[in-house]
């Protein structure tokens, strides 16, 4: 009793937990500076060949070999921008999970604000509007027969 | 009338987002290269036939060359490789290859048994030289012109009609191309 209950217990919980170890292998950075860093850093670019992972998640091999470009670059002293220049200059903005604010992306980080400000003002009106026509319901009644009614 | 108005405007944006985003993004596998334009990086690696030899940009400058990523470990690249023989053989532009993350022995194993249209192949063993061109998946063939400007990129494997379609037209006319070698 004891042997199948810990068997059907265990079995769900081993087999869930088995992707762990296909997991990418965390690195080590010389530094917790510089760890944290990489973190951020690898959570930020896009996987090119698995487009909607992140370099932290991807388990193809050209990921791993990104990552091992930013971790020679830190170690080496870049900063965090001329890691995300160098990635930029040759994958194009794409590579970022978070497109910067250019030309031709400010409609992208515009929009929303925009369409916000359009909602509310057309709630505002709506909002107004009702309000009149509630009020004007009060101010005079109809004085009519009732429509379905024969006089 | 009035009514209407604030929907249709709302409406209308979105078909114009909408729009915008279709036309943006033709094929979501299909990355456009910042690099076009740009001279390509620097680079100086072991050549795959003879390891004591280099291959380097600087070697290159002054000729017109296709610069195509491949390994044998890419199924796409087998798929091209007779085009690339056909167009190592017509003359058009010579090719050189940067063989990706591949093993030496399966490399050289692969080009005497299928042919090897390369004038010479650059080595990139662990993959770093890829990431400097903005490689991310094979095959992928940089059209550079002698002034070791990039001036093309084609993704995904050559077929004869991408090469006629796509390629060719970015390379000089021939009695140019000859002119120069």
């Amino acid at each position: 009793m004891r042997a199948r209950l810990s068997a059907r217990v265990l079995l769900p919980v081993l087999l869930f937990l088995a992707p762990a170890a296909l997991a990418i292998a965390p690195t080590r950075m010389p530094t917790p500076q510089l760890e944290v860093r990489y973190e951020r850093l690898i959570h930020g670019f896009r996987c090119m060949q698995c487009q909607d992972e992140s370099l932290a998640d991807s388990p193809v091999s050209l990921a791993a070999d990104m990552r091992r470009q930013i971790r020679h670059m830190l170690i080496a002293g870049d900063s965090d921008q001329q890691i995300r220049h160098f990635f930029v200059s040759r994958y194009g903005y794409f590579i970022l999970f978070k497109p910067p604010f250019v030309a031709r992306t400010a409609w992208l980080w515009l929009a929303p604000g925009a369409l916000l400000i359009i909602g509310a003002i057309s709630a505002i009106l709506v909002i107004r509007r009702r309000a009149m026509l509630v009020k004007s319901d009060e101010e005079e009644p109809v004085e009519d027969t009732p429509r379905g009614e024969r006089s | 009338m009035n009514r209407y108005l604030i929907p249709l405007a709302v409406f209308a944006l979105v078909v114009v987002v909408f729009a915008i985003g279709i036309a943006e993004a033709p094929r979501k596998d299909l990355v456009p290269s910042p690099l076009i334009g740009k001279e390509v990086p620097n680079f100086s690696l072991p050549s795959l036939t003879d390891p004591t030899q280099e291959v380097s940009s600087k070697q290159l400058l002054g000729h017109w060359y296709l610069f195509n990523v491949w390994g044998t470990w890419c199924v796409s690249c087998r798929m091209e490789h007779p085009e690339l023989l056909q167009i190592a053989h017509s003359g058009a532009v010579p090719i050189i290859g940067l063989d990706w993350k591949d093993s030496r022995a399966e490399a050289l194993e692969f080009l005497k048994k299928e042919g090897d249209p390369y004038q010479r192949i650059a080595v990139d063993r662990k993959g770093n030289e890829a990431i400097r061109w903005g490689v991310y998946g094979a095959p992928e063939t940089f059209v550079v012109n002698p002034k070791g400007i990039i001036v093309y990129k084609y993704i995904g494997p050559i077929t004869p009609q991408a090469w006629v379609q796509n390629i060719l037209p970015h390379l000089p006319a021939p009695q140019t191309a000859s002119a120069g070698s």
